[in-house]
């Protein structure tokens, strides 16, 4: 397999004056009136596993197979390696796709499968069965290769698909909703051996998928895709602790949100000012004294008391328990505040609970507070 | 077997039941059975009884009696019963050329007709399935019409077309591309023309319906993997549409073995096929025994590709 | 599966309906030439037709036909949905394959070796029990219930396989008795079948020449029986009337159909936006 040398971390951040491996710019789909994919922007660099997260007809497929070369551009360009893909047909480019149904050919074996892209480069016949025997045995299917795909599990198709694809060594493997016809244990070990196989080749992934846990785990960096926009770019962490809008914050985890005005900003603080409690932020942001601003906080990070004194002072609010879920590893307690709002909060279960009860129950008055440095501002 | 009699009926007061009720009794409880009883009987006896005749009358000799042919069994005198078999029909065609080589003639033009079915229906049935989602439905239908109108007409059609003085004749001599009239009619080429005119929708539809089930993405997977689009349709198209090929050629293949009307209406009497000699040895001449024999004969000739195909049907009826 | 269509392809099938259609069209263009000599260009006329409407063969073929296709695809389609309903429903019961053969051989035996075997079965029959007593109607269309049914019952089959067993067993869990669950739901839910069985059935009868050719008796000319024995000694321009007036009388049937199937959409779609909008 290729050769990885040293590839950094971050290879967005080091560029070092090279060129990004992928390069999308003002990028647009239309099928009709509807615009799939609305004049993006994106530059992806080599070694990176980028993640394109967004609901169903959010334009990512799309965005995926104007890469691959199965759609036009309505305008834009996409440039791999520095070449033009304008008028480059799927067959010609340096790209390998591993599709969402598999797409194995049924009337060969999985060794045939996976040999039939070395074949169209006019490859020596040795040279072929070393490299499928090699990417065989890298995706544990040494013992498999005979079979057809209709005669392997779920997992052993998938693997097969990757094999396929990355054995000719592309530039750029995209998959597309690689693990969506998995069953939930199953895709997140595989989560994490598909990782680890990029990691291994060194091949530059992008990936598109609908499941934010997928998306979370895999990436180096995503970008969350609405309506044919992006919405926010960023490593995991970046979009999970700094959102930049409503639509992120609640799309990745769920948030607790409330509508509020600036009252103070500071340097190193900023006030809010809502309409259940005072929010204090212990860190800047550049925001405007007065304008319209909103506050979430995530569940896990709430911390809840159960109280008959009512809250004061800021980042604390009183409330009562409305209802609780009991998932197991944690609970979730949806709390009622004053002006009616419900905000959920999740607490962990450490301890094993005593008299097989909760400790705190239905109807109970309670206190919720928050760190000011988990608070998150929204402007959109 | 299934025990169809539902529930055992009680016998409570049998003396009271009278007999119409105790019969719609019976029928209520065994009305599983009626409704296989009704279609089987009519097969049997006018399916598989027929058939046991033919191959009966293909074993006896030519008599002048009526019906012209002897009896297999007979009662002797002294009441012993003799069965006769007489293989004299089947040695006798087997044998003969003018049947040898009209069995050939007959097979040639069935294959070859099959053939170029395939060549021009498996394009347009692929033409059909990468239409837009309006022009695929009625094209479809433009494919399945000519089913609806009358088959015999549809074959006078080119009657009209290929004669003397026909349509393309007097086209091409008013062009002036000819001086005398190509002998078109009548001729072996008249009668694959009709063959593949009537049978093409055969061939369509058993192709479309394999096409149409696809994956597209197949297609996208070895453009991907940098094959160009002519080595996508032989390594992957062709060999996944072999199903709707091979019950294509069947459907083709097997009526136009037996064909009458279209050898005898635009091969005239120049183009010798298996079914016009069958139909013209039983009714010019009367000879059954012989007629019964060729029927056999053509028959087995038909079993092998005619089993084959149950085979591919049943594979196919399986996998959905 | 659908995608571009290549250039290749789109001439193929233009290629491809130009020979499906140019020959039929010719057929109706000649049917208004006024020469007797059909393909020689006499101007336009209605003189065939006039031959034609006073042909009393022709009317009685027509009438014949029409007799025989009507009563078979009635016949074909009670006893092909009988036989039909055995194979899917009922499971296994002694003889089903040989009855699974017999359903199909039909539809592949040749025609010739079909029409020899009834011929030489109804001559048996009269030598045995003096019925028939005389080939034509009833021999004809016998011999047409024997094959159509094969067709109907493949068309039963096809719509029992994929309407599932979900509704019945729903019938029967909520009390209804096998044959009451028969009756209610599942001839019901067959309608379509039916339909369709029966218009195959009527047109496989009209279009039927060799089976009847040789099932049938001195006068009894069946409409096919008639063209073929004009059309064997070359063309004829009355036939060709004939011919027009077959494929207008079909696209008139098909035009009804398609309008019928349209309605039922349009009133399926408002179905749909009523149950919409009954939801919000």
């Amino acid at each position: 397999m290729t050769e990885t040398g040293t590839v950094s971390e971050t290879p967005w951040l080091d560029q070092d004056g090279q060129q990004p491996l992928v390069q999308i710019k003002g990028v647009t789909k239309k099928y009709g009136e509807v615009t799939a994919v609305d004049n993006v922007d994106l530059d992806i660099y080599q070694g990176e596993l980028f993640c394109l997260l967004g609901g169903s007809g959010c334009g990512k497929s799309t965005l995926l197979r104007m890469l691959a070369g199965f759609e036009d551009l309505n305008g834009g360009s996409i440039t791999i390696d520095g070449v033009d893909m304008q008028g480059v047909p799927a067959y010609d480019r340096p790209t390998n796709m591993m599709f969402q149904s598999y797409a194995l050919f049924p009337h060969m074996s999985v060794e045939q499968n996976i040999a039939f892209g070395l074949q169209q480069d006019k490859m020596a016949r040795s040279e072929i069965s070393n490299r499928v025997h090699d990417i065989l045995t890298l995706v544990e299917l040494q013992d498999f290769k005979k079979r057809k795909p209709q005669q392997l599990s779920g997992g052993q198709r998938q693997r097969v698909a990757l094999a396929r694809a990355l054995v000719k060594e592309p530039r750029l493997l995209l998959l597309d909703e690689p693990l969506a016809a998995l069953d939930k244990k199953l895709r997140k070990q595989t989560q994490f051996e598909l990782a680890n196989i990029q990691e291994k080749v060194g091949v530059t992934f992008i990936v598109v998928t609908h499941d934010q846990e997928e998306a979370m785990t895999l990436s180096t960096r995503m970008a969350v895709m609405d309506a044919g926009k992006f919405k926010q770019i960023g490593t995991p962490t970046e979009i999970y602790e700094f959102p930049e809008s409503r639509f992120v914050a609640d799309f990745i985890g769920s948030a607790n949100v409330f509508e509020g005005r600036v009252t103070e900003d500071g340097a190193d603080h900023v006030r809010v000012k809502t309409n259940v409690a005072e929010v204090f932020i212990d860190h800047g942001q550049s925001v405007k004294v007065g304008s319209k601003i909103w506050v979430a906080l995530r569940p896990e990070k709430i911390r809840i008391t159960k109280t008959d004194e009512p809250a004061s002072g800021p980042n604390q609010v009183s409330g009562v328990v409305d209802d609780i879920g009991y998932l197991g590893e944690m609970s979730i307690y949806k709390i009622e505040l004053p002006n009616g709002q419900i905000v959920d909060i999740t607490s962990p279960n450490s301890s094993r609970p005593m008299n097989r009860q909760h400790r705190i129950t239905w109807g109970n008055k309670v206190n919720i507070a928050w760190e000011p440095s988990s608070v998150m501002l929204l402007t959109a | 077997m299934t025990d169809f009699s539902t529930h055992p009926s009680i016998p409570s007061q049998p003396e009271k039941k009278s007999l119409l009720r105790r019969i719609r009794r019976k029928l209520q409880d065994n009305w599983r059975l009626v409704i296989i009883a009704i279609p089987f009987a009519w097969l049997l006896l006018f399916f598989l009884t027929p058939f046991f005749i033919v191959a009966k009358i293909s074993l006896a000799e030519l008599a002048i009696a009526s019906p012209p042919f002897t009896k297999m069994i007979e009662w002797a005198d002294s009441g012993i019963v003799t069965i006769r078999l007489v293989f004299d029909n089947f040695t006798y065609i087997l044998e003969d050329d003018l049947y040898r080589n009209t069995y050939m003639n007959s097979l040639k033009i069935s294959v070859t007709s099959t053939f170029f079915c395939l060549l021009f229906g498996y394009p347009i049935a692929y033409a059909i399935v990468r239409s837009g989602p309006v022009a695929k439905p009625l094209l479809l239908f433009a494919i399945i019409l000519p089913f609806w109108t009358s088959f015999l007409l549809r074959v006078y059609a080119w009657m009209g077309l290929l004669a003397d003085q026909g349509t393309i004749n007097n086209l091409l001599m008013s062009l002036g591309l000819i001086d005398e009239p190509i002998r078109m009619l009548y001729t072996e080429f008249a009668v694959y023309i009709g063959i593949v005119y009537t049978y093409m929708p055969f061939m369509i539809l058993p192709l479309y319906a394999n096409m149409e089930k696809l994956d597209g993405r197949l297609n996208e997977a070895a453009a991907d993997l940098g094959s160009r689009p002519m080595n996508t349709f032989f390594r992957v198209t062709l060999p996944l549409t072999t199903p709707g090929v091979v019950a294509g050629c069947l459907l083709v293949f097997i009526p136009a073995t037996g064909e009458y009307v279209i050898p005898d209406l635009l091969g005239g009497g120049n183009v010798q096929m298996i079914g016009r000699v069958l139909y013209n040895e039983f009714s010019r001449n009367s000879d059954w025994p012989v007629a019964a024999a060729v029927a056999i004969v053509l028959l087995f000739l038909l079993v092998l590709p005619i089993m084959v195909f149950q085979y591919f049907q049943g594979k196919a009826s399986e996998g959905q | 599966m659908h995608g571009k269509r290549s250039r290749f392809l789109t001439i193929m099938l233009v290629l491809g309906m130009a020979f499906f259609y140019v020959p039929m069209v010719l057929l109706v263009v000649y049917s208004f030439n006024y020469s007797k000599i059909v393909p020689v260009w006499g101007g336009w006329s209605l003189r065939w037709y006039e031959v034609l409407f006073q042909s009393e063969e022709v009317w009685m073929a027509v009438s014949l036909s029409l007799k025989i296709a009507f009563v078979n695809a009635t016949f074909a389609t009670m006893l092909g949905t009988l036989a039909g309903l055995a194979m899917v429903r009922f499971g296994r019961f002694r003889g089903r394959t040989l009855f699974g053969g017999m359903l199909v051989a039909p539809l592949v035996m040749p025609e010739v070796i079909t029409g020899l075997s009834l011929l030489v079965f109804f001559i048996s029959m009269k030598q045995l029990v003096g019925w028939p007593e005389q080939r034509g109607f009833a021999t004809i269309t016998i011999a047409h219930i024997t094959f159509s049914l094969a067709y109907v019952a493949v068309t039963i089959q096809a719509r029992l396989t994929g309407m599932g067993e979900d509704l019945e067993e729903a019938a029967a869990d909520l009390g209804a008795k096998p044959f009451k669950v028969l009756t209610a739901i599942t001839i019901p839910r067959l309608t379509p079948a039916l339909i369709s069985g029966w218009l195959l059935a009527f047109t496989l009868s009209l279009d039927d020449l060799v089976i009847a050719s040789f099932v049938t008796g001195p006068g009894a000319n069946t409409l096919p029986i008639l063209i073929f024995s004009r059309i064997r000694l070359g063309l004829r321009p009355d036939i060709n009337a004939l011919a027009t007036i077959m494929i207008l009388v079909i696209a008139t049937c098909v035009a009804i159909a398609a309008i019928l199937m349209f309605r039922q959409q349009r009133a399926d779609l408002k179905d749909q936006q009523l149950a919409e909008r009954g939801e919000s």
